[in-house]
């Protein structure tokens, strides 16, 4: 949707003027979890998770790619699941625990830093990223696809023959399906496909 | 000039290595900021208005609702904005007049204390028009056609030679085909952003920008100022393929927000609102002619296009210039044709001319080899010229057919059984198919400094800017190898800020050849002073300037250009008339190969957007109300995760002493070339049909099976 005017042909309309709704800006406070660290907010209710994030906790790796759900860039993991934050509303995600891509990391790697998950690793490994605005969004959305596959999800090119409930095999094809819902312009996808499979084959799911 | 200016020895550790890109974990990390990702102190938001009519001249613009709203700071119209010296580019003349030259042009900018407080003011400004008639639809025939002087890249709207049409005439196997590609959109993930504030007379901006000096001097231009009064950061850029190229008007509104609001103001341009205002691939409708021996041999060759541009600027897609380039055909001629509608302007997209001229040239290739059974493969090698067809200069260096014969080898070519629509597997139809692609060299000058610190460690510093490619990493290898070092560990670079030496853009796939080649001689100076030098060096270390303008600008006595061989098998769904690509094989020759590591992301990169000009991409123009009709990413459709199988990408490395000192020729636009003519040629071998309108949905190819 876009924030056009009415065309002046349209002019009765053009020159109603709208009635702002009452309370216009309304504010509520709420608490995130994020990364494991409490944040009370106060938030206009028309403020997303992800505005919440970029905007009021400086946490800006995840991304705004559409901000219509269409891309993925702003995939985040919402207790413990994928999501797409643009189309969260942060006020009704009150009390909830977010994982953004820098709070993957854990502790100490004795060198330069964190220790990186495995698919932060398998992501440099493989070279799976090239402007690295669709990464972030990539990696939270691998972390969930580790966990619905060992959870049992099925995805469109689940065989119907699989299991029912059973931890699912992450095959290329799932892993292409399951990832198609995060774009990535630069076409990293045969290196993102190979690095999903590295930490699949890490046990990436547990860590 | 005939020397030749290169005499290269063996290419020196580590150019070649495949060397990881420095700011990975960064960007892995998500501490890799971009511009919208800068929030200084008392920040405010911008959100920009756009036309409703594609013609018009706006009569009134009421604010006064959208300024009575909570947290609204400023409208800016054509009334209040600051006023802006003119430039060469009439795209940034923001907010100056009334005049509405299409649909989506910016008419007022609203700023407010958040992001939501300015996206809802947005959409309460009143703007009223007195419209007129206007006009996008472009066709065949348009009576607004006229023959341009120059075209992209700045070739000549025309070339002939010998006398086409007679020789046509008498040729005994004669091919005529048209081919069609809509408006294209770049639709770079990161959307365009700025953030910008005036400290004390000096503006500040965090632009996403494919070169950050370019917008540095037109900003300056644009508010009067010096160009030190201005100080660009590019430090990360999500992806531009074109369209960050030069600026665009995010960096223009922001700055001028922030002038007039005395804050800062951060303006990422939402999604839906880019198609109309960064620029796309201008849609091309082009026909085809090739005579022929029954040999195979191409006698006669005409590539004639048509498109449009906008009222604003004149913006031409040279798509017949690669047939200047690619057969042996002693009589040619390419032509283009281009009409000004009341369309957004169009500019560059990943390869323009190139992408879009490849696909009517390949696949017409791919019909005369139909029609005379000759395999792909051996006519193109037929038609191998010795020098460049266009101007007669020798290539320095053309390993087409080396292409084509290694990526035969590779994808398993052969045995191919010619005929169409004979493969099948349940519903589907199999088929594979080939083409060519090619992509001129270019270079520019740029200055690069390099420091030699008195601990041993090097630093190197020029505005060079990281789209995506991995332009830090390449660069350190190139220093390294220039410094005589054993590794690229010990040098630092920085780049992606306009304060640093002046450096080419990151576009034209010329921007490592450029940057390399200061950054070579600025090392290749320092490593001789640090020869010269007996006992330690100064506290202050030691640093060397180098400016490549002249030497790039000199003309060189060679044709230069990569070239590439693609092959593509797809499956084609009888019942449902979708199309899948199986595998892509790309073989490209284009230089020496700086970083295999990085390179091969990027051909592979650019396969993925030609998959999709051949299968998904596809936007237009609505007739009614003048504005595109596929604005967003779930309108238009770029390649997902599922669509993309198989993709390979090989080189052969070549040994080019006529480039720049690394012999390298650019990455960047190549992948692209070709890839749709590979796909469509396949789909014909697949089911017999030739379709010529890209992109290649369902709905086209159902009615033919
Ligand atoms: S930004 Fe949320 S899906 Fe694109
Ligand atoms: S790495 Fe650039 S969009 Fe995916």
């Amino acid at each position: 949707m876009e924030s056009t005017n009415q065309p002046a042909a349209a002019d009765a309309q053009a020159t109603a003027h709208r009635q702002p709704p009452l309370a216009y800006d309304a504010r509520s406070e709420l608490v995130l979890h994020v990364n494991g660290t409490p944040y009370t907010l106060t938030l206009d209710h028309r403020t997303t998770v992800l505005d919440a994030l970029r905007e009021h906790l400086g946490l800006t790796g995840a991304k705004k790619g559409c901000d219509h759900g269409q891309c993925g860039a702003c995939t985040v993991l919402v207790d413990g699941r994928r999501a797409n934050s643009c189309l969260l509303l942060a006020v009704a995600q009150d009390g909830r625990r977010i994982t953004t891509i820098e709070g993957l990391a854990h502790g100490n790697d004795g060198a330069d830093g964190e220790r990186l998950h495995p698919l932060q690793e398998a992501f440099l490994e493989r070279d799976a990223l090239q402007c690295g605005y669709c990464t972030p969004g990539q990696i939270c959305s691998a972390v969930g696809v580790l966990t619905e596959a060992a959870d049992g999800f099925p995805s469109h090119v689940t065989p119907y023959t699989a299991a029912s409930g059973a931890p699912m095999e992450l095959t290329p094809d799932e892993i292409r399906e399951r990832m198609s819902g995060n774009l990535c312009r630069c076409g990293a996808y045969p290196r993102i496909v190979e690095a999903v499979g590295d930490a699949r084959d890490a046990g990436g799911a547990e860590s | 000039m005939t020397h030749d200016p290169f005499p290269q020895g063996t290419p020196p550790h580590p150019l070649g290595n495949p060397v990881a890109r420095r700011e990975g974990r960064e960007k892995v990390t998500g501490a890799a900021r971009y511009a919208a990702e800068h929030t200084p102190p008392d920040c405010a938001y911008a959100w920009p208005v756009p036309a409703t009519f594609a013609r018009a001249r706006i009569t009134g613009v009421e604010t006064s609702e959208a300024l009575a709203l909570p947290g609204v700071c400023a409208v800016l119209t054509h009334e209040n904005a600051p006023r802006l010296d003119s430039t060469d580019d009439p795209t940034l003349a923001l907010l100056q007049e009334d005049r509405v030259p299409h649909r989506g042009w910016y008419v007022a900018l609203v700023v407010a204390d958040s992001l939501e407080a300015a996206r809802d003011a947005a959409s309460a400004v009143r703007v009223t028009y007195e419209s007129a008639d206007h006009d996008v639809r472009f066709r065949a025939g348009h009576p607004g056609l006229y023959e341009p002087e120059s075209v992209n890249g700045g070739f000549p709207g025309i070339r002939e030679r010998g006398n086409f049409e007679a020789a046509y005439a008498a040729s005994l196997i004669k091919l005529d085909a048209t081919y069609s590609i809509p408006p294209l959109h770049n639709h770079p993930m990161e959307p365009h952003a700025s953030t910008a504030w005036w400290d004390d007379g000096h503006l500040t901006v965090y632009d996403s920008s494919q070169g950050a000096t370019r917008v540095r001097d037109d900003l300056a231009a644009l508010f009067k100022i010096g160009k030190g009064e201005v100080t660009v950061v590019s430090e990360h850029v999500g992806g531009g393929f074109g369209s960050k190229g030069t600026p665009r008007p995010q960096v223009v509104l922001a700055a001028m927000a922030a002038l007039h609001t005395g804050r800062p103001v951060k303006l990422a341009l939402p999604r839906g609102q880019m198609a109309a205002v960064v620029g796309h691939r201008a849609p091309t409708i082009q026909r085809v002619r090739i005579g022929a021996t029954t040999e195979g041999v191409i006698t006669a060759l005409a590539h004639e296009i048509i498109t449009y541009t906008s009222t604003v600027s004149e913006f031409v897609e040279q798509a017949a210039v690669p047939a200047r380039v690619m057969y042996a055909a002693p009589h040619s001629r390419t032509a283009h044709r281009v009409t000004a509608l009341d369309v957004p302007s169009p500019s560059w997209m990943r390869a323009p001319g190139e992408a879009p001229g490849m696909y009517a040239l390949e696949s017409a290739v791919d019909e005369l080899a139909v029609l005379l059974d000759i395999d792909p493969v051996e006519l193109r090698v037929h038609n191998e010229p010795e020098t460049e067809p266009d101007s007669g200069r020798p290539f320095s260096s053309r390993h087409l057919v080396g292409c084509l014969r290694e990526g035969a080898n590779r994808f398993g070519w052969l045995p191919r059984d010619p005929r169409p629509a004979v493969r099948r597997e349940g519903d589907l139809l199999v088929g594979t198919g080939v083409a060519a692609s090619t992509y001129p060299v270019f270079l520019a000058g740029s200055v690069a400094e390099a420091h030699a610190d008195a601990d041993g460690g090097y630093r190197i510093r020029l505005n060079a800017t990281d789209i995506g490619t991995g332009a830090r990493t390449v660069l350190a290898q190139i220093a390294a190898a220039a410094l005589g070092a054993s590794s690229e560990e010990r040098v630092q670079i920085e780049i992606g800020n306009s304060d640093l030496p002046p450096a080419m853009l990151a576009g034209g796939s010329a921007g490592t050849g450029s940057w390399g080649w200061a950054v070579h001689r600025a090392c290749t100076e320092l490593a001789a002073r640090l020869r010269d030098h007996t006992g330690p060096l100064p506290a202050e270390g030691v640093t060397v300037t180098a400016d490549t303008g002249q030497e790039a600008a000199a003309k060189s006595p060679y044709a230069r250009h990569a070239f590439g061989a693609q092959f593509a098998e797809v499956q084609v769904d009888t019942v449902t008339g979708e199309i899948r690509v199986r595998r892509l094989l790309g073989m490209f020759a284009a230089g020496h190969i700086l970083n295999p590591r990085t390179a091969r992301s990027q051909f592979i990169g650019g396969m993925t957007m030609g998959l999709g000009m051949a299968l998904t991409e596809s936007s237009g123009l609505d007739a009614a109300f003048g504005d595109f009709a596929e604005r967003d990413l779930a309108s238009y459709h770029v390649p997902a995760c599922a669509d993309v199988p198989a993709i390979e990408a090989h080189w052969l490395d070549e040994r080019d002493p006529h480039l720049n000192p690394m012999g390298s020729k650019g990455i960047g636009e190549i992948g692209i070339v070709g890839t749709a003519a590979a796909i469509g040629n396949a789909v014909h071998h697949a089911t017999g049909v030739r379709l010529r309108d890209l992109p290649l949905t369902p709905d086209k190819v159902l009615p033919h099976l």
